[in-house]
């Protein structure tokens, strides 16, 4: 295949995931706008990060005025998948990808690029990678503008109901999962009960928010690895329950 | 918070993010081979996302009353594998209206 094919090849597949983005990043928007950012700082943060539940994290540690160490380690804890999903594609990525063109793609590493890269046969080149992370980028930024310009139109008492919102969505992400897997319900316990543990046991008052998050989800998802490993029969790995956001569409 | 301290804790996650993908792209190819550490990563994003709700949102809300409304609507819709947003957006307007109630 040419260039050009190939790249249209990953637009065509990069479609979904752009439409799958829109409903997220606008509910991204609304919330950072809401709870007191300007409108340009939640497109910055979109335009630079690229991931859901990391940015979310990251943005509700921003309110709860977290220190740099914790916004950081909470960052590298919740984003950790992505280097296992680096980790995968660069078997898959053809010797032609040159480093800066990889340094590009990298960016764009989502739960949805690597499956849906993962799932092309074939090995993966440049002008592919590209075409397909152009309007999953494009549709992560256009949602989060929309949301975050409507937020600054909304009347303040529906505000104050929106600090609900992000963990409505957490609970989206994370339930249907639950539901088929007793093992990541059991770890989602675990690492809660350990979190209650931390807030209102007075000898933890002294851990602070953003290290009772990093604790109590080492401590889940550690005993759950240990206890229900999961099965792993070909050496691709597929990234199924990895793929939080896909479980929204 | 200032905004100084905003964009640079912006600029942060926005490293840390970055390095973290590009990382196993550019510079060690190779691919993780034990399966407790897949699984841990695996099962990350659960645990984690369980920690951040859990009990925060009861205390997201002007009061635990509408704040638990609010997160049984927001079970029952995940249960149903209701998307993203419609969860979202009942638990805003089931808290919005407890609220009003009290």
């Amino acid at each position: 295949m040419n260039w050009k094919d190939e790249f249209v090849a990953g637009v065509k597949g990069g479609i979904p995931i752009a439409l799958g983005y829109l409903p997220v990043s606008f509910t991204f928007g609304l919330i950072a706008v809401s709870g007191g950012l300007p409108v340009w700082v939640a497109c910055l943060i979109s335009l630079t990060n690229l991931t859901s539940a990391g940015q979310f994290a990251g943005t509700s540690l921003i309110f709860a005025g977290a220190g740099y160490a914790e916004i950081a380690m909470t960052t590298l804890v919740i984003n950790l998948r992505y280097m296992l999903m680096s980790l995968s594609l660069s078997q898959k990525l053809d010797k032609s990808v040159r480093l800066i063109e990889r340094m590009i793609f990298g960016f764009a590493v989502t739960d949805e690029t690597f499956v849906v890269g993962s799932l092309r046969p074939g090995k993966l080149r440049t002008p592919y990678l590209f075409g397909l992370i152009s309007l999953p980028i494009l549709g992560w930024n256009a949602g989060t503008i929309m949301g975050a310009c409507v937020s600054s139109v909304l009347p303040a008492a529906l505000q104050n109901a929106f600090g609900i919102a992000l963990y409505g969505m957490f609970i989206a992400l994370i339930v249907p999962t639950a539901r088929d897997s007793v093992n990541v319900l059991m770890i989602i316990l675990m690492a809660v009960a350990m979190n209650c543990v931390l807030t209102y046991v007075p000898l933890f008052s002294a851990v602070s928010s953003g290290f009772r998050i990093i604790i109590s989800t080492i401590f889940g998802a550690g005993l759950g690895a240990f206890l229900f490993p999961k099965e792993y029969p070909d050496e691709e790995i597929t990234g199924q329950e990895t793929t939080v956001e896909s479980e929204v569409r | 918070m200032t905004m100084d301290r905003i964009l640079i804790s912006i600029a942060i996650m926005a490293i840390v993010t970055y390095l973290v993908r590009v990382a196993p792209l550019t510079l060690f190819r190779k691919q993780i081979k034990s399966r407790y550490i897949r699984s841990f990563l695996d099962y990350t994003p659960f645990a984690v996302l369980g920690v951040m709700t859990f009990p925060d949102i009861f205390t997201s809300t002007g009061s635990v009353y509408s704040a638990l409304a609010g997160t049984i609507v927001a079970l029952i819709l995940g249960y149903m594998r209701k998307g993203i947003v419609t969860v979202s957006c009942a638990a805003i307007v089931v808290v919005y209206l407890v609220e009003r109630m009290l």
